[in-house]
């Protein structure tokens, strides 16, 4: 019987010839992404040894710099946990600070046909990698660190393909809501991406997509490993790696195909993402009072071109925040160099420096009781950007920029072809 | 193990944002307690009690890795047994040393109020006031024996990993 990817990345990890729906595997952690929330004061507790310090990396992300007194205390414990243990992969605020999964991209981190933990439920986005990746707890974290494994339950798998091609300004953000909007949750489901169309899609694209697979609620997301994922590895980290490709007799619960010619710029009601978008065209003219693009899920370079597409030579209106972080201070810089921070800054937004920040409702732009807010990060419970009676729109950083010129819900063809 | 305990029964995707908003995140767990639920149901921390059983519907704590699990066990509830449980949450059940189990169609042989008697000799779910007998899934040894010493932390501690709660 043949395997999915992730199956035989977890076979190959629990040194086993076969995994299959239903097992209880234990694997061995390839890298252990430990970060802020992790040593909160009524979270953390000191580690007395560590498995291997090689394979730990080390980010402050959700409020950095500091916010407050307890946020900084978090920050003061991890540096000395990083001290004490000799941890090399350390993002602490400055240069190389940035969000974990991004920075788990942009270094290489996650290597194809290994297992990444990190107590952060975003951690599917370096599935994009051909990597079991996996959002866990904290005690996860704990057990990780300290023993170098973990266990994960198997789930059956559903495969996506991929056929045809975007037209901007519809992007990935798009196509996963056209997913989660059609075949709502994959709670206990791994979900494996590939198909023709997969050398078009940037690996920013991609992981955009391994990123909100977590709204699914999904195990593992990974796509099928190809030259433009190995060659993005490669020159990241000259470690090396065995990818892995899912068997021709592979046995998927279900096999979608998705034409990405048909796909429309759709936006998310509040709540959930799940079986709960609208055609952009139906919500046009809905109130917001803040847009943000940014997290994990689209701080990246791609997104800030997409957003400075749509707003150059515009203005944010007077009635909307138009807030935009990027995902790393590096991305940042790149943003910069590119002249996109020009034109966002011109058109009225506040570009911030990386962070979880506003996505959480942590920091850098909390919603009030009340108020509106369209986004392009990762998540739209209630209450999730600040007061349980705010709300919150889910689209793509085109349709989120071309909102805050219009100050109600808009089109993002509006402004761009 | 069995415990008998009223029921609250609750939705389906009910998502840790609710069980532990995220204003709450760096709160102590003394404070965090008091948050659970706040936005979808105010009012339920100071009704609850010690021994109570909570019933859940699909993918139960959907969302984030935050110590929501350890929130749920702070109220007091004896136990929870959902329709399914969100793989995530299940993670910190364990880990977080709150018992939990799964179990098709308990959603609807419960109201709310009704007294459940839950084993974790077998896995069943009794409802006292109907008489139905519910089968769980059965739980892995490995994480069971887990779930019942009160999560990994105190078996970290036992090995000499990690320090001693404070």
């Amino acid at each position: 019987m043949g395997m999915t990817a992730i199956e035989k990345i977890l076979a190959k990890n629990s040194g086993q010839e076969l995994v299959k729906p239903g097992d209880l595997v234990v694997v061995k952690v390839g890298t252990a992404v430990l970060y802020d929330n992790n040593f909160v004061p009524s979270i953390w507790r000191d580690i007395l040894k560590v498995y291997d310090p090689e394979r730990v990396v080390v980010v402050f992300d959700h409020r950095v710099p500091a916010k407050d007194i307890i946020s900084a205390t978090a920050q003061k414990t991890g540096r000395d946990f990083v001290k004490k243990f000799n941890i090399e992969r350390f993002h602490d605020v400055g240069a190389k600070q940035g969000i974990s999964h991004v920075l788990v991209a942009e270094h290489g981190y996650a290597l194809p046909g290994s297992v990444l933990v990190c107590g952060d439920s975003h951690t599917c986005s370096a599935g994009v990698f051909n990597c079991a990746a996996r959002g866990t707890g904290a005690p996860d974290m704990f057990y990780a660190v300290t023993k170098g494994e973990t266990w994960f339950r198997v789930g059956e798998t559903i495969r996506y393909d991929f056929e045809g091609t975007l037209k901007s300004p519809v992007s990935m953000k798009d196509v996963f809501l056209h997913i989660a909007d059609t075949y709502g949750s994959h709670a206990n489901q791994n979900v494996e991406f590939g198909g023709g169309a997969l050398p078009s899609l940037s690996i920013n694209a991609r992981r955009t997509m391994t990123t909100m697979c977590a709204e699914l609620s999904a195990e593992f997301a990974t796509f099928e490993p190809d030259d433009v994922m190995l060659d993005y590895v490669r020159e990241r980290n000259p470690a090396p790696f065995e990818a892995q490709y899912p068997d021709e007799d592979a046995n998927y619960l279900a096999r979608r195909t998705i034409n990405l010619d048909k796909m429309e710029p759709l936006v998310a009601l509040p709540d959930t993402v799940l079986e709960n978008s609208q055609k952009v065209g139906d919500v046009a003219g809905t109130h917001i009072d803040q847009a943000f693009i940014g997290s994990c899920a689209n701080g990246t370079l791609d997104d800030f071109a997409a957003a400075a597409a749509v707003l150059k030579g515009n203005k944010v209106a007077s009635n909307v925040r138009l807030l935009v972080t990027p995902g790393t201070q590096n991305i940042y810089l790149e943003a910069l160099r590119h002249g996109y921070i020009e034109t966002l800054i011109e058109a009225g937004a506040v570009v911030t420096n990386a962070t979880c920040g506003a996505c959480g409702g942590g920091h850098l732009g909390v919603l009030a009781a009340g108020e509106s807010c369209i986004t392009a990060s990762t998540r739209n419970f209630k209450g999730r950007m600040g007061d349980p009676d705010s709300k919150v729109y889910m689209g793509s950083p085109a349709t989120v920029a071309a909102s805050a010129i219009k100050g109600t819900i808009a089109d993002p063809r509006d402004f761009v072809n | 193990m069995e415990f008998t305990g009223k029921t609250w029964k609750f939705g389906d995707n009910i998502n840790t944002d609710l069980i532990l908003p995220g204003r709450a995140q760096l709160f102590t767990e003394a404070e965090q307690l008091r948050c659970v639920f706040e936005g979808n149901r105010p009012g339920w921390i100071d009704e609850v009690a010690s021994g109570d059983v909570l019933i859940g519907g699909h993918n139960f704590g959907m969302g984030s890795s935050r110590p929501a699990a350890r929130s749920l066990r702070n109220t007091g509830l004896a136990c929870m047994v959902a329709e399914s449980i969100n793989g995530l949450f299940y993670r910190n059940c364990v880990n977080w040393g709150f018992l939990a189990l799964e179990c098709d169609g308990i959603s609807t042989a419960f109201e709310e109020g009704d007294e459940a008697k839950v084993s974790f000799e077998d896995f069943t779910v009794n409802n006292s006031r109907t008489g139905d007998i519910l089968q769980s899934r059965l739980v892995p040894d490995i994480l069971f024996n887990t779930m019942k010493a009160g999560g990994v932390l105190p078996l970290l501690e036992a090995e000499g990993l990690i320090a001693a709660a404070e």
